[in-house]
């Protein structure tokens, strides 16, 4: 049994590279070999077109300025803006390319994730946030974008732009090259130290502005209790020395900005200065040509961006590394509950007889919340279940609709054990209302057939009058198609709770699962639920767990779960006979002054 | 906007050393990257007409000299003009605080807190780009172009204008393609949010889900808003991959012309190659500020906005000053503690109900009250207009005879301890929680003394022995999970230790077990003879020994008296009694 917690912590950065991770995710990339193939040759157009603008410049001072060959000229020109069209070109069909197959690739990958999360158990949930299963799809899924679009393939190109910066000294004048390369050295020293301490100090500022936010957080919703304690100026001055040490973390950071930058721009200089003074020497010597030395000069400032763009590419590596192995994590985590390779199929089509014999279980270990329960409800019986809060009455329902498996003993469903039907057969039994109703945004209509589409709109209004929720839902003003809101923030309590009537009845499930509302109504709501209620049962299985007794007094049975045990069971009349737990409950409840 | 702005005014005032000193750098910075082509022109001359070694090992040295100078006055611009703009920053942070520190509740029931934190996080960082980098750019890309165009129009008018002409298409470029991908952007994130609900819906109603087997639906919903987020990102992607190769491109034709242009006035000796080739450095010189300036109008738009969004929150009232005359009366007596409603009726700002309707009552110093009554009879609202949380009507409740509105806020709440309902506790130590309210209790030894004192009345200081650090132990966020109630307990003790003449219980051991709350009962009465006590609860066993219970039903007070004599009454409280009697039977069957 492991479902596994998802242990991977959240913002533990590893390594930059991992192989077993990387082959899974280059993977992804094969589907879309042939595009890439496309943005690989236009990156390489790309670097060609930059490589050759000062080339260009060159052999036109050499050549044509030098000769007065103004047609040359014109020649060199229009080879130019032909270079410069293909850059154009190139450089649209490079970023447009990898961007959308990386958004494709995120497009899958979610769709994976998203697919295996509706596969994963209710016990998956309980132990997962739901906040931190939403980070897999979002956050996560976004650092492996910039994996694809701007790591791995855009490293291939600056590499590129670098080596041929370096060639094309090389072929132009070798010696010369060798002198302006004097600084490359220090140029990539000094776009590492910038880097490691950037790194450095941007997690220092992240980490501060993150305790910033944190302290605003928890102080604005805690106010009350400032403002009560009277603590107002000793909070501000605590706000204060955070707010203080996030100034200056950031103010620390601002040294090595305003140090690489111009560190940067005086190592130019100086691979200015040596190509002016050496190769001005040779130049007069007649060594190197005049048009070699102002495109040396060019080139020498083209070397920094493609060195600092690699050293950046190493943070972005690591994050994708880290969010990649958190999204498999939860890929490779199978699902505990899954219906049996060949289900075993009831003989009757509609009949909604069940039986739990000798069934235990516990959320956890050995902490069993039913002990040794066992009993039948015949098909078309209705049962009332009542105990007190954590006598794992809900347990029951759970238990039923396979949420979770039994620790010891069966639970069988029209004769067949819920573990031999096909899951989504055994759950299509049952209708659920739970005491917290949930709802879509989405319409009323929407909410009451769900993804139904065979439930019709006929079907739909036929559910929601037998419930009484017909006149409610008109008087809105878009009737069944009115939205419901944030988490039905617009409807009242007793409204939500005639929709998930009308949901159920929608459906027709022959076993009805009711976990009956707690919350106070107001009395005219409240008739109408009684009454609903009565509709909602008539012809089905039912199972309710009650908190009002009048729900369940007129029904077959009444089952007492008391700390987990089956301690009672019979007729209302019955068990107020028996005069024992139930009778309690019951004096409670009705027993007036 | 103007107005806007010119509120921002007194935080740059208190910065202005650092910023004159900033544009001070930004001018030298400016003029010296500007001289270095200058440099370069004459190298090529020198090499054309013929120049010794010396001579070429003097620009050279200049041109590092040049780079040097420069970029120690770029290292200062940034270091004094970005420096600034962090003090703002701290100081809006600070200010901005305070403000929300001083807002009375109902703002904060209005206000939802991710709003007022995205006004303090993102809207601030916005207004500080804008008074830092984009100040600072602004200033540097304006010079430097003005600068640099006047150098080459100096150089050479007809290349100018030709050179110029594919350039204007790069400052509109870059604001219409900034304001463009801003807003595409908008759309992708708001796109993202719709995708996280949908996942956040389907997982918080997983049982429904997987009850009516809508998986596959779920997935359909998913894949919907999937789609849409990649088509969104398309229209983003489209216009981010033209936007920077058409800036390339521009520079390009740019540099094309110059090449073509200036290489035919070079061969009809219009101009030397040196010029040529520094006119070109120019040219590059020249994109960096073509590029910002659009850029900084984003950036000042993007910060104004944000900006008055935080002016809305700056400018929300503050809780009601008290009454000038009456301030001095409360301050001068040391709070006796007697309580007294008079026809108090009282409406939530904005709600459509009463939620006290003409309770009086009066509370003697040194008395325990009682409150009982369903959820939603008002029993919070009443605790929470005692320490003026919420504004009572004017006339209607008074402490020691003076009305509270004419109390000073800070005296007021000073005479009161109270646990509220789901008390909050702050991510501290055990030993921090409790004494919030009295942080400046002597040293060490006798902080601890007062927090165990505190502790052991409120039942709590055998648990907090118990945690692996004692009373500096964390709590909340970063710390230990406590119970809740253990959380009632810490908040008990808190409210002790400031050892207030009022007490107020709302709700407050409700997560107790009954045997530990008869234990804090009996702690309590010794304490509560001295003080005046309000007790907010459920539990008969809390409230019997009260001297006066009172019983609230929807806003109005329908029974009052002792324990006793509302037992006898026979009404809604000797209704509960009964009940929980049952119940606790039930509880040992």
């Amino acid at each position: 049994m492991s479902t596994a917690v998802d242990h991977v912590a959240e913002d533990v950065l590893g390594k930059a590279y991992d192989a077993r991770l990387m082959r899974r995710l280059v993977a992804y990339l094969r589907p879309h070999a042939v595009v890439v193939a496309i943005a690989f040759v236009a990156i390489v157009v790309a670097s060609a077109v930059e490589l050759a603008q000062p080339w260009i410049t060159q052999l036109a001072i050499d050549h044509d300025i030098a000769t007065g060959d103004i047609a040359g000229l014109g020649r060199l020109a229009a080879l130019l803006l032909v270079l410069l069209l293909a850059g154009f070109a190139a450089e649209y069909v490079q970023t447009s390319i990898l961007q959308l197959t990386g958004q494709r690739i995120m497009h899958t990958i979610r769709m994976q994730v998203y697919a295996h999360y509706q596969r994963l158990d209710v016990q998956f949930y309980d132990k997962n946030p739901v906040g931190r299963l939403m980070t897999r799809v979002t956050t996560d899924v976004d650092a492996l974008n910039d994996l694809f679009t701007s790591g791995v393939i855009t490293v291939f190109g600056d590499v590129l732009v670098l080596v041929g910066i370096m060639i094309a000294m090389l072929v132009m004048s070798w010696r010369l090259a060798l002198v302006a390369f004097v600084v490359l050295p220090a140029i990539a020293w000094v776009a590492y130290w910038f880097r490691t301490h950037v790194r450095e100090t941007y997690r220092r500022v992240r980490g501060l502005i993150a305790r910033v936010n944190a302290f605003l957080q928890e102080h604005l919703t805690g106010m009350a209790t400032v403002q009560m304690f009277g603590q107002e100026p000793r909070t501000l001055d605590r706000f204060e020395r955070i707010n203080r040490d996030h100034r200056d973390a950031n103010i620390d950071s601002i040294f090595y900005y305003a140090v690489f930058y111009p560190a940067i721009e005086i190592l130019a200089a100086i691979s200015s200065a040596l190509i002016i003074w050496v190769g001005g020497g040779w130049s007069e010597q007649g060594i190197v040509s005049l048009g070699v030395l102002v495109a040396f000069l060019q080139y020498s400032r083209r070397f920094f961006q493609p060195i600092s763009d690699l050293s950046e590419k190493f943070n972005i590596m690591q994050a994708a590394m880290a969010a990649s192995e958190r999204i498999f994590h939860v890929l490779d985590t199978p699902p505990v509950i899954v219906g049996p390779v060949r289900s075993v199929q009831p003989t009757a089509a509609r009949a909604g007889r069940i039986e739990f014999d000798h069934v235990w279980f516990a959320y956890h270990d050995d902490a069993f919340v039913l002990r040794d329960v066992s009993f039948v409800v015949e098909a078309g019986q209705r049962i009332g279940i009542v105990g007190a809060t954590g006598s794992g009455k809900t347990t029951i329902i759970n238990l039923l609709l396979r949420f979770y498996d039994v620790n010891r003993g069966r639970i069988l469903v029209d004769g067949v054990d819920v573990r031999e039907w096909d899951l989504v057969a055994l759950r299509a039994r049952f209708g659920l209302v739970l005491q917290d109703v949930h709802l879509f945004s989405g319409s009323i209509a929407d909410n009451i057939r769900l993804g139904q589409q065979d439930i019709s709109n006929e079907d739909v209004e036929r559910a929601a009058r037998a419930v009484h929720a017909h006149a409610f839902i008109t008087a809105r003003p878009d009737g069944y198609a009115s939205s419901v809101g944030e988490r039905g923030a617009s409807l009242s309590v007793g409204q939500k709770q005639l929709l998930s009537f009308a949901r159920a009845i929608a459906f027709d499930p022959a076993v009805l699962l009711l976990d009956e509302a707690t919350s106070s109504i107001d009395a005219a709501t409240e008739a109408l639920i009684e009454d609903a209620l009565h509709v909602l049962m008539a012809g089905r299985t039912v199972i309710a767990i009650a908190h009002r007794l009048s729900t369940i007094q007129d029904m077959d049975r009444i089952l007492v779960v008391h700390k987990g045990e089956l301690r009672e069971q019979g007729t209302h009349q019955e068990l107020v006979a028996q005069r024992g737990l139930y009778f309690r409950l019951y004096e409670l409840q009705y027993s007036k002054g | 906007m103007i107005q806007a702005l010119l509120r921002l005014l007194p935080y740059l005032v208190r910065v202005r050393r650092q910023l004159v000193l900033g544009l001070a750098c930004i001018l030298a910075a400016t003029g010296l990257s500007l001289a270095s082509p200058w440099v370069l022109k004459y190298v090529v001359d020198g090499l054309t007409t013929g120049v010794d070694r010396a001579r070429l090992g003097v620009y050279a040295l200049a041109v590092v000299g040049l780079a040097v100078a420069d970029g120690l006055f770029r290292y200062l611009m940034r270091s004094y003009v970005i420096g600034a703009s962090r003090q703002i920053e701290y100081d809006l942070r600070n200010d901005f605080f305070a403000h929300m520190e001083r807002l009375p509740q109902a703002y904060f029931q209005a206000n939802r807190t991710g709003d007022l934190m995205s006004r303090a996080t993102s809207d601030l960082s916005a207004v500080r780009m804008m008074v830092g980098p984009a100040v600072m750019y602004f200033a540097s890309t304006a010079l430097g172009f003005v600068v640099a165009v006047a150098i080459m129009l100096w150089i050479d008018v007809r290349l100018t204008l030709v050179a110029l002409l594919p350039l204007p298409g790069v400052t509109l470029g870059t604001r219409y393609f900034g304001k463009a991908i801003h807003d595409r952007f908008e759309r992708i994130q708001a796109q993202l949010s719709d995708l996280s609900a949908v996942v956040q819906e389907a997982m918080a109603g997983v049982r429904v889900v997987r009850a009516y087997r809508q998986e596959p639906h779920e997935l359909a919903r998913f894949r919907a808003a999937n789609d849409e987020y990649v088509t969104r990102n398309r229209g983003l992607i489209r216009l981010q991959a033209a936007f920077y190769p058409s800036l390339t491109l521009c520079f390009g034709l740019s540099g094309l012309l110059v090449l073509w242009v200036g290489g035919r006035e070079v061969i009809g000796g219009r101009l030397t190659l040196g010029e040529f080739v520094a006119f070109g450095r120019y040219l590059v010189l020249l994109s960096w500020p073509l590029i910002a300036f659009g850029w900084v109008i984003n950036l000042v738009q993007r910060g104004v906005a944000s900006w008055e969004r935080m002016l809305e929150v700056l400018d929300a009232p503050v809780g009601e000053a008290p009454h000038p005359a009456a301030g001095a009366i409360a301050a001068s007596s040391v709070a006796a503690g007697r309580i007294e409603a008079r026809h108090l009726t009282f409406r939530y700002p904005g709600a459509s109900d009463d939620a006290l309707t003409d309770v009086s009552f009066t509370i003697e110093p040194g008395t325990t009250t009682a409150i009982v009554g369903a959820t939603g009879a008002g029993k919070s609202t009443l605790v929470q207009l005692l320490p003026r949380l919420f504004e009572p009507p004017p006339g209607t409740l008074f402490i020691d005879g003076v009305d509270v509105r004419d109390q000073p806020l800070a005296s007021l709440r000073a005479s009161m301890g109270a646990v509220l309902q789901e008390p909050f506790l702050f991510s501290d130590t055990v030993e921090g929680n409790i004494l919030f309210g009295a942080p400046d209790a002597g040293d060490a030894a006798d902080r601890r003394q007062r927090a165990e004192t505190a502790a052991s009345m409120a039942g709590v200081d055998a648990d907090v022995r118990d945690f692996a650090a004692g009373y500096d132990t964390r709590v909340g966020e970063r710390g230990i999970t406590l119970s809740g109630g253990q959380k009632q307990r810490v908040a008990l003790a808190r409210a002790l230790v400031v050892d207030p003449r009022i007490l107020i219980l709302d709700d407050a051991l409700s997560a107790v077990d009954t045997a530990t709350e008869e234990r804090i009962l009996q702690h309590l009465r010794s304490v509560r003879q001295s003080r005046t006590c309000v007790i907010i609860a459920h539990r008969i066993s809390t409230v019997r020994d009260a001297d006066q219970i009172l019983v609230l039903e929807a806003g109005r007070i329908v029974e009052r008296g002792t324990h006793e004599a509302l037992v006898a009454e026979g009404g809604r409280y000797a209704e509960m009694h009964r009940r929980q009697q049952l119940e606790q039977e039930l509880e040992h069957a």
